[in-house]
């Protein structure tokens, strides 16, 4: 991006007040401005004709309008898309403009070190976790994962672990060739005074068809957000309760 | 084996159902040998309760004997006579150890249903929706029971099965509604419901310490009961202005506790509670606070509303300026089981209270659809009916 564009962009957000979060900002340098010229068109032409076409053109305008000024896309938002955090590290495992980022928390009634210690053995993940299949454990550091892909399709990839603190972090990221490639950490932290421990997971990872194959993955109901807090929670209940609360396979008047 | 089972608005019925076994390590199973048709339920049979599915098995008042055991229950053997409470709960989380049972993070498999509506998730409970668990419940011949190690106590044989039963839900949830309204020495309580659980709240009213307790509704056989059995102040809310004559009999003061056991289908005859009518029949108001309503306006400054009836939604027309304007302390919830069960186990043991006196009807388990209505429509004196489901008709 230019001196040029930025200069530009700030202009927008001088005429658009709305958006006074920098961090909400999720449509880039050039998107915005193309936003705004396309918008302005749509929009004039519009309001100034007569006819079905233009009634449909002038809102079409106006929200091009607001989103290049304003710099936030609703629709982006809501699948998780962002054009404005460019670039990025070319050699990454998980290249950020196209990755899906999952942020979940959960908090056990149990010490960090007995939940690091299940967590640390990747075999036992597939007992908490609905969409592995398999995880077998290589070496101390590398693990092959096996996990179930849309529509009946499977998914494998190698990985690697690259930090790790005893009771308190692991990070691991997937190795070069990953149909998926991916990489996530899980930390412990101890609330003391009986409060028990914040399990925190960051997780990144390039779905399959890009963008698009998150958006329909969540048309699916295989929206990741969920799906982490959905696994978290197993992992919860497995650790507390010491197992899976389930009605599956219990009676009712359904199979009479 | 024989259930009664969901199948829509008004549509109960008993039917042939496989039999349910264990499906994880701290489950159960128990042979039922007297179960109930509590007051909620009635709730389900009008459908005011959201995500039912058709054959969902209902029930959550139910004793029996156990007849297996999971691979970790190690308190519990075939052959003991247990009585069930209704709420699930896990023991080791948070909420648990902090003796608030009916709020356990991990008994309900569908805990995100309910975080959506509610922001955070409680307990699972038997035969009440799919939000609240889904778990099959125990107006049946059998019933799975979770977390077994955790729920269910050991009854002696010395009591018959009507004596101990109402520590499945009944007994507790009183008891938590009359501790709920913080009783303090000679405080005068008013109950709104002489249902069993107001029947209930009347009884650990007096337990608790209360000087005084007054018991509101409109069916004469249930203020009878509240008058007799419960040595309670009455007022026939269909005869009477509540909140004026509560003024009069509190020498202007208001009742220093004030309980709501009636819940979210309350009725009335005042304007209000017509405009309820008319909003829940199209769907735009999912509780009616008629006697909540009441509730609010009658207790005094600094009073303590308890809340033991059930809301599931959202309420219209809540007087959040008067409960404001009073300085009023709210305390509600489902019941927290596990603390009540030994505590008023013993009372029985003690013959402090004998629990059977609330039972009008004794039914076997063919019975309950037509019971169901019988017990709605407050017909034939009914108070509560208890099933025997190893009996076809009684």
């Amino acid at each position: 991006m230019t001196d040029n564009n930025q200069s530009l962009t700030a202009i927008f957000d001088k005429i658009w007040p709305g958006e006074a979060d920098p961090n909400k900002i999720n449509v880039g340098e050039y998107e915005r401005i193309g936003s705004v010229i396309a918008g302005s068109v749509f929009f004039l032409y519009g309001v100034t004709r007569k006819g079905v076409i233009p009634k449909v053109l002038a809102p079409v305008g106006g929200y091009l309008l607001q989103r290049g000024l304003s710099g936030t896309c609703a629709i982006y938002e809501a699948f998780q898309v962002n054009t404005a955090r460019q670039g990025g590290n070319a050699d990454a495992t998980v290249h950020a403009n196209r990755a899906i980022k999952v942020k979940r928390a959960v908090t056990i009634n149990k010490p960090a070190a007995e939940l690091y210690r299940f967590w640390r053995n990747f075999e036992n993940l597939p007992q908490i976790m609905d969409h592995l299949e398999s995880v077998t454990v290589k070496d101390k550091d590398h693990s092959h994962w096996v996990a179930k892909g849309p529509a009946g399709t499977k998914v494998e990839w190698n990985a690697e672990i690259f930090r790790e603190k005893e009771n308190e972090l692991i990070a691991w990221k997937s190795v070069e060739g990953a149909t998926v490639p991916n990489a996530g950490t899980v930390q412990f932290t101890d609330l003391g005074q009986d409060r028990g421990t914040e399990v925190l997971v960051e997780l990144d990872y390039e779905p399959p068809a890009g963008v698009i194959g998150a958006a329909f993955a969540k048309l699916f109901g295989e929206e990741p957000n969920i799906q982490v807090q959905e696994d978290l929670r197993h992992f919860k209940q497995k650790m507390e309760a010491g197992e899976l609360p389930t009605t599956d396979g219990q009676p009712s008047g359904r199979e009479s | 084996m024989r259930a009664l089972c969901w199948f829509g608005k008004e549509d109960v019925r008993v039917e042939t159902v496989p039999d349910p076994t264990i499906l994880n390590p701290r489950d159960a199973i128990v042979k039922i040998t007297t179960t109930a048709i509590c007051g909620s339920d009635l709730h389900l049979y009008d459908g005011v309760i959201p995500t039912m599915e058709k054959g969902d098995i209902l029930g959550h008042e139910f004793m029996g004997q156990i007849v297996e055991v999971g691979s970790d229950v190690k308190n519990l053997k075939t052959g003991d006579r247990v009585v069930v409470p209704f709420t699930i709960a896990c023991g080791n989380c948070f909420f648990c150890r902090k003796g608030l049972w009916a709020s356990c993070d991990n008994s309900n498999p569908n805990s995100w249903m309910l975080e959506k509506a509610y922001g955070y998730g409680g307990s699972a409970l038997f035969g009440y929706s799919h939000m609240m668990g889904g778990y099959a419940g125990g107006q049946a011949e059998y019933a799975r029971v979770p977390f077994a190690d955790i729920g269910p106590i050991k009854v002696p044989d010395g009591l018959a099965d009507e004596q101990v039963l109402f520590l499945s839900d009944i007994f507790p949830t009183g008891y938590q509604a009359a501790e709920n309204a913080q009783i303090a020495q000679g405080d005068t309580v008013a109950i709104w419901g002489c249902g069993p659980v107001g029947q209930f709240a009347i009884q650990s009213a007096w337990m608790l310490g209360a000087g005084r307790v007054i018991a509101i509704d409109k069916v004469p056989e249930r203020l009878e009961l509240a008058a007799t059995k419960g040595k309670a102040e009455i007022i026939n809310s269909d005869m009477e202005n509540v909140v004026e004559k509560l003024r009069s009999m509190t020498g202007g003061r208001g009742p220093d506790g004030c309980i709501d056991a009636v819940g979210l289908e309350s009725t009335g005859h005042t304007p209000d509670a017509l405009y309820d009518r008319v909003k829940m029949a199209m769907k735009l108001e999912t509780d009616r606070p008629t006697a909540l309503r009441e509730v609010i306006q009658s207790c005094r400054k600094g009073g303590t509303v308890s809340i033991p009836g059930v809301y599931g939604g959202l309420l219209d027309k809540f007087p959040m300026g008067a409960a404001f304007g009073k300085g009023l302390t709210f305390k509600m919830g489902q019941t927290n089981m596990q603390n009540y069960l030994k505590p008023l186990l013993n009372r029985i043991v003690k013959g402090e209270i004998d629990p059977s006196f609330v039972i009008t009807h004794r039914l076997g388990l063919e019975d309950a659809p037509a019971a169901y209505k019988t017990f709605r429509d407050k017909q034939d004196g009914c108070i509560k009916v208890v099933l025997k489901p190893q009996t076809a008709t009684v």
